[in-house]
């Protein structure tokens, strides 16, 4: 291998820096999931597989994880689905039509972006249960995809406006109708942007807690964040369990970032690359 | 000959309240090559764009033919376009940019290979038809554009700025095949351009075009020689025609202390008087001064001091006066334009 310019080499020794903690927390992580215990990060006694028996038996009266891993795959994909095909539709209406309150709807959706969903909660609860969808799978789908919505929306239009007039002209005068020159030959040209968007959406499912936390309440409803969150016990924590639980939860997360963080960075830099 | 006529009767188009094309009548013959000029905002691919079916027209009849078009979708109205930008499908190899409105009109395969290789042969890119738009060189881009709106045999080319994007020298040879490629096939082709030399040079008949209104349809020489308008005489022509604002008065034409004969009784009253540099010349009988000497090669461009007025005067290479010297301007009588206060070409 040949060695790095010297600049380089520094470069390298500041992100190693500023990575540490990030990954010192992952080992940790994985050291106390996989040993009895553990004295800082040094494990004291063998390794023990008893934190991990949650894979293969209800604990204390919890469901088995399959229960909440499904949900939770359910909830993401849904959630990422819903986001992608709602926000591209939108965004491409508002980039290409002229349609009247065009301005006033792009300036409502960014303000229902300013608006944390934790101040939102107590009036989407009695919403939800006025629609019957409290305390199920589908109730906390529709309100997490919609506070996802005025991102994608955002997102989507900026990919949109950066493709050429010209080209969907051409796809007209071809033959195609407006509905094809959408599906046929804008949505493959943002391509990337909606690959970012349904990662930025699924990773940002998987990890929300006070959604599902707040909206649900049968344990057959759990997601993985609040199964985890059932190990925080208030007067005993098994602290090398919950690492497990913990390790188990976020292993698809990073599986997915190190597939998708290329299109990630597209969200950043906004470009299409031909 | 396939080309069928394209007539416009009373178009116009409104963008909420910017009239971006006042009511045109324009009527376009059968395997004709008809050039909108006009600089930019002037309304030309607005009309271009209404004929495509990209714009609804505000007010106003199509008709292709005996057909009218102006409420049909584009797919419906057998047109091919070529756009400035080409507006190739990246993601879409130069045969399936191609082959693409064929696919949509439900070609067999093989016919739409056949018909592809042969388009693409004609136009000299059959060789690098298995590559990406982004791949191959600006003129191939623009010869696939090409090579796409001809592949179905349309019955109407449209041509917005084609050439724009090109290089100089790759231009000139572009406009030359286009036009031949055009009488070919005989197709009727309105061509979208800014450029004079383009439009002069490719079509039968030349429709200029300024805010939103046509000034003028004629053939490149009855445009150069009789100008409809002031706004035609200044636009056709390089080095641009020579424009006097002032009073015809019984055979005399006077704009300050300068006054110049004229043929007696086209006008009396305020007007313009126009002179083409290439009708003027340094031999006649109105004493000027010389500001500029520029040598073109072929010939020399005179500039001289007519009252305030930069007045243009082209010469032969061989007449080079030295700039600051006296010189007599004169003019070809009978090559006189003469315009109305209003800017109209009154007389022959």
């Amino acid at each position: 291998m040949p060695l790095l310019p010297p600049r380089w080499r520094l470069v390298l020794l500041a992100l190693a820096a500023v990575s540490l903690p990030i990954a010192a927390g992952l080992v940790w992580l994985i050291l106390t999931g996989s040993f009895d215990r553990v004295h800082g990060l040094l494990p004291a006694g063998p390794p023990d597989a008893q934190n991990w028996r949650f894979l293969w038996e209800g604990v204390g009266g919890r469901p088995p994880v399959s229960t909440p891993l499904l949900n939770s795959f359910v909830f993401a994909g849904v959630v990422a689905a819903a986001v992608v095909l709602i926000s591209s539709m939108a965004a491409y209406a508002i980039s290409r039509l002229s349609f009247p309150g065009r301005s006033l709807y792009l300036g409502l959706v960014l303000v229902l972006h300013a608006f944390p969903a934790v101040s939102l909660i107590i009036a989407i609860f009695y919403i939800l249960r006025l629609l019957g969808l409290f305390d199920t799978l589908t109730g906390v789908i529709l309100v997490k995809a919609s506070l996802e919505l005025p991102l994608g929306i955002w997102l989507m239009k900026g990919f949109f406006d950066f493709l050429s007039w010209e080209m969907e002209m051409a796809a007209l005068v071809d033959g195609m109708s407006r509905w094809t020159v959408f599906w046929k030959i804008a949505l493959p040209l943002v391509r990337p942007g909606l690959l970012a968007l349904g990662t930025f959406a699924l990773l940002s499912a998987w990890g929300e807690f006070i959604l599902p936390f707040t909206l649900i309440v049968s344990s057959r409803n759990w997601t993985m964040a609040m199964y985890l969150q059932t190990f925080l016990g208030e007067s005993f924590t098994d602290f090398g369990m919950v690492a497990a639980v913990g390790l188990f939860y976020a292993t698809p997360v990073i599986a997915l970032f190190l597939l998708g963080q290329r299109y990630l960075l597209n969200i950043y830099s906004g470009g299409v690359k031909g | 000959m396939r080309g069928i006529s394209v007539t416009l009767k009373g178009l116009a188009k409104h963008f909420g309240k910017v009239v971006a094309l006042k009511t045109l009548d324009l009527d376009v013959r059968a395997g004709e090559l008809v050039a909108f000029l006009g600089p930019s905002g002037c309304g030309k691919t607005t009309t271009l764009l209404m004929i495509a079916g990209i714009y609804q027209p505000t007010a106003g009849e199509i008709y292709f033919g005996e057909r009218r078009v102006e409420h049909l979708h584009p797919r419906d109205r057998d047109v091919g376009m070529v756009f400035q930008s080409y507006a190739l499908y990246p993601h879409l190899t130069l045969f399936e940019n191609i082959a693409f409105p064929l696919r949509l009109k439900k070609v067999s395969p093989s016919e739409i290979t056949q018909k592809v290789r042969e388009t693409s042969g004609l136009l000299g890119i059959g060789h690098v038809v298995d590559r990406r738009p982004a791949q191959v060189s600006g003129g191939q881009q623009q010869r696939a554009a090409l090579a796409r709106a001809l592949v179905k045999e349309p019955q109407v080319l449209l041509l917005d700025e084609p050439l724009s994007n090109l290089d100089a020298q790759i231009r000139i040879q572009a406009r030359g095949e286009i036009r031949r490629l055009q009488q070919e096939i005989g197709v009727t082709s309105v061509l979208v351009t800014h450029d004079q030399a383009e439009a002069l040079a490719m079509a039968d008949r030349v429709a200029v075009f300024s805010t939103g209104e046509l000034q003028q349809c004629a053939t490149p020489d009855e445009l150069y020689r009789r100008p409809a308008n002031v706004f035609v005489a200044r636009f056709v022509g390089h080095p641009p025609m020579n424009l006097l604002e002032g009073r015809f008065d019984n055979g005399q034409f006077a704009m300050g202390d300068v006054r110049i004969a004229v043929p007696a009784g086209r006008l009396t009253g305020p007007g313009y008087l126009g002179i083409r540099p290439e009708d003027a010349n340094l031999t006649g009988e109105i004493p000027t001064g010389v500001a500029v000497v520029e040598p073109l090669g072929r010939e020399n461009l005179i500039t001289v001091k007519l009252g305030k007025l930069d007045f243009k005067v082209l010469v032969d290479q061989n007449v080079r006066p030295a700039t600051g010297t006296a010189a007599r301007l004169g003019f070809h009588q009978e090559r006189l334009h003469v315009f109305d206060g209003s800017g109209k070409r009154t007389g022959s």
